[in-house]
């Protein structure tokens, strides 16, 4: 009994011996993203014997608990060594003007990352101070999906613009079909964002950010009247589906389109097992073609960590090519980076990293590239407003009033 | 008072709960409050700095929310919690009064049911969200069994539908709630003038008429918004107060069952002598003889209703903008959008509104020991 006891205590100071050091990565990686942020781990720990990564994640779709949790271990003066974030204003808006967070700009020179990025993504993760965050993936926000045999079956082609759309609403309704599949609330702030872009085009879109475009100009209010009547043309039991359920609904043909993120992507071919271009469709949502609306999961360096070559480490793997090309297939989205790899993806994504490296790149409303939490959480206040009054002037009226509450673009 | 030994010692074992709920209780209190004065979070560069710069702003935080055009979602928030209030009241004692009234009526495998309806009270409010979310699912669950005998599925959106009733508008509140005290009065001054007691039913029925009269002209004209604002029962919630009124009917189920028995038999056969039906004796002996569970149960219940937080999260989630409760709005206002001194504001008219439910009662029950 005693000799055994021995042996447990001499194992136990023999593996705190040897576990030199450690880094904490903190994400919202869990469940079915689980798999790429492993294939990562795995390939840092290989580079980095001797350097242990504590994958601490918190589960909530897009970081929704995370963020409350990062918040309160930031307050309480214990980072992660780094977290997972939207790239942008998230980011910056939160972190970055509370100065948490260290310039990467010395790193961008050493791994030359400034001639491998698009300058649209560069200059949404930088102020005025430097740059803020290293991307690992890029989602396109803007596509809609489709089944095309079904297409050909009802006699429809993908609309180019939201007026097409609403031109060929009625003669699916009239089939029996929903026009546009939609789900709960932030899939709303989703479709709306695909509108704005649609109605305004890239510039003007970027001009409500920086406030230049104020959200009453009467160009910012036809977004709500196209908006309001394209939610006439979706199902009335939106509320209760989730975003998997809304693209259910176009695979199984009950509805005609769905916007969504090119994650649906990566739901249709892994888990509903289709293959892209046969078993499912997409097309730039109407009226952004030519058009990327990108959001990025990304990390940054906090200050005050316990670890920080080790999290330089992290960083350099997380923007490399060859780290972006082992996460990102396995994720189900694009690698920001130019040199990367396109042999290793499938169909749609090969189609979407050419569309990455052609088109206008802007950054999404829904997903936090564009406009700072506080305005992304009182926007939902927003919405609502427009679905209890269905008036543009109300919804207007209130956006602009959140944006300057929040100070949105300063 | 000399300090003897044991009194010394029964300080020295209260020193220790005193002390952390000193801290973590009033201390965490005060902080909030101070918080909720503050313009913490208003200023995005400070809200999360390592020093934040934090000045103190005075009411404006609940200027803000009581009339900012922004805050509808609190307002709204606090029509919510009041009707899910009334409705949860009224389902757990209804409900808790029938079952145990059931059960007191000598059946077989009492203690089974008994049982039974007490269990729900054990899950967390986490857990029978869960299940009743997905219960009440509107394209499966509930909806479905019709189904199970050839009728069509029921097509009630449950916590997804977006309908309103019962609107009124926020700048009638002061005259509908002076007219609605004015109303409570009148009773009062009925029943005291059919015990006799005159001078107090002749005081309740003056202040009746004054404050209806002040109701009806010139409380019209109290704007609390310079706009209209349409606020009402949102029906998403019906699911929610289901659910809520499943986990605590068998709370007041105990509470009444206990009651019930603690009634002297004597009583009730005294009632009978004397000619009273099973109706009255319900009505003019044992009703009365259970007030005092009434209005344990009604505290009780009633905190837990305005605080609700976690039922809601689980159930219809965070984004719900229908069935929000302002202890959500709390959460999201201070954890996502960062505007640590609103949330604090939030927290506070929520500390309010349970102490003057709390407060007057634990005064009354505790003023009544003394006296013993």
């Amino acid at each position: 009994m005693l000799r055994r006891l021995l042996t447990l205590l001499a194992v136990a100071l023999l593996g705190l011996a040897v576990a030199q050091s450690q880094i904490e990565i903190f994400s919202w990686w869990a469940g079915d993203e689980g798999p790429a942020l492993e294939a990562l781990i795995t390939q840092y720990e290989a580079d980095h014997p001797g350097v242990e990564v504590v994958n601490a994640t918190v589960t909530g779709g897009s970081g929704v608990n995370a963020r409350a949790v990062l918040k309160t271990r930031m307050l309480g003066g214990d980072p992660p060594d780094s977290f997972q974030v939207h790239a942008g204003q998230e980011l910056i808006g939160t972190w970055v003007v509370a100065d948490r967070m260290e310039d990467l700009t010395f790193l961008y020179e050493e791994m030359g990352w400034f001639d491998a990025y698009p300058q649209g993504l560069i200059d949404a993760m930088s102020t005025d101070e430097g740059i803020w965050s290293v991307p690992v993936n890029i989602h396109r926000s803007n596509v809609m999906w489709f089944v095309p045999a079904k297409l050909e079956e009802w006699g429809i082609t993908a609309p180019t613009s939201w007026s097409e759309f609403l031109t060929i609403c009625p003669a699916i309704q009239a089939n029996g079909v929903t026009p546009l599949a939609l789900g709960e609330n932030w899939t709303q702030v989703h479709l709306w964002e695909s509108v704005a872009l649609g109605v305004l085009g890239a510039e003007d879109y970027d001009k409500l950010w920086t406030t230049e475009l104020a959200f009453t100009d009467p160009k910012a209010l036809e977004v709500w009247d196209v908006f309001g009547q394209v939610l006439d043309c979706t199902n009335d039991d939106a509320a209760g589906l989730s975003w998997q359920q809304a693209t259910d609904m176009v695979v199984g043909g009950t509805a005609a389109f769905n916007i969504m993120g090119d994650w649906a992507a990566g739901y249709m071919s892994t888990t509903l097992g289709l293959e892209p271009g046969v078993g499912y469709g997409w097309a730039a949502s109407p009226g952004t073609n030519g058009v990327f609306m990108w959001l990025s999961d990304a990390f940054g360096l906090p200050m005050g960590i316990n670890n920080r070559e080790g999290t330089l480490d992290w960083l350099r793997l997380v923007g490399s090519a060859k780290g972006q090309d082992i996460f990102n297939p396995l994720k189900g989205s694009i690698a920001p980076h130019f040199e990367s790899d396109l042999s290793l993806y499938n169909a749609y994504l090969k189609s979407a990293a050419a569309d990455w490296q052609s088109n206008e790149v802007v950054g999404s409303l829904a997903h936090g590239a564009v406009a700072k939490e506080a305005f992304m959480s009182d926007f939902a206040t927003v919405m609502e407003i427009y679905l209890a009054t269905g008036s543009a002037e109300g919804a207007a009226n209130a956006a602009q009033a959140i944006a300057g509450q929040v100070g949105l673009g300063q | 008072m000399k300090l003897t030994r044991d009194r010394w010692m029964a300080v020295l074992m209260l020193l220790p709960s005193v002390v952390l709920i000193g801290v973590f209780v009033y201390g965490f209190i005060g902080q909030t409050a101070w918080t909720s004065f503050s313009d913490w979070g208003r200023v995005s560069s400070q809200a999360l700095a390592v020093d934040p710069e934090i000045e103190l702003v005075g009411w404006a935080n609940y200027r803000d929310l009581f009339t900012g055009f922004i805050d509808v979602r609190f307002r709204q928030d606090l029509v919510n919690t009041f009707f899910f209030t009334i409705f949860f009241l009224a389902g757990c004692l209804g409900l808790g009064l029938g079952l145990a009234f059931l059960l007191d009526q000598d059946v077989k495998g009492e203690g089974f049911f008994r049982t039974l309806f007490l269990f729900p009270m054990s899950l967390s409010f986490v857990v029978t969200g869960t299940v009743w979310r997905w219960m009440l699912q509107p394209r499966g669950g509930v909806n479905v069994l019709p189904t199970t005998v050839g009728l069509p599925a029921w097509e009630f959106r449950w916590l997804t539908d977006r309908t309103q009733i019962w609107r009124f508008d926020w700048n009638a509140l002061p005259s509908m709630t002076g007219l609605l005290v004015a109303v409570v009065l009148a009773g009062v001054a009925l029943s005291s003038w059919r015990d006799g007691r005159r001078r107090r039913a002749g005081v309740a029925l003056a202040s009746a008429a004054l404050l209806g009269g002040w109701a009806l002209t010139l409380g019209r004209d109290v704007a609390l918004l310079p706009y209209p604002q349409l606020h009402g029962f949102n029906v998403a919630f019906v699911g929610i107060i289901l659910a809520a009124v499943w986990q605590m009917s068998g709370y007041t189920m105990a509470l009444y069952l206990a009651g019930l028995r603690g009634i002297p038999g004597e009583l009730r056969e005294a009632a009978r002598v004397d000619g009273a039906n099973e109706v009255q004796l319900y009505r003019h002996v044992v009703l009365p003889l259970l007030q005092p569970i009434t209005l344990s149960a009604m505290i009780i219940l009633g905190h837990i209703s305005l605080k609700i937080f976690d039922l809601i999260f689980a159930m219809a989630g965070a984004d719900n903008a229908t069935t929000d409760v302002p202890a959500l709005l709390m959460y999201l206002t201070a954890f996502r959008a960062n505007q640590f001194s609103k949330g604090a504001a939030i927290a506070m008219v929520l500390l309010v509104m349970v102490a003057a439910v709390i407060v007057p009662y634990l005064w009354t029950s505790l003023r009544g020991e003394t006296r013993r």
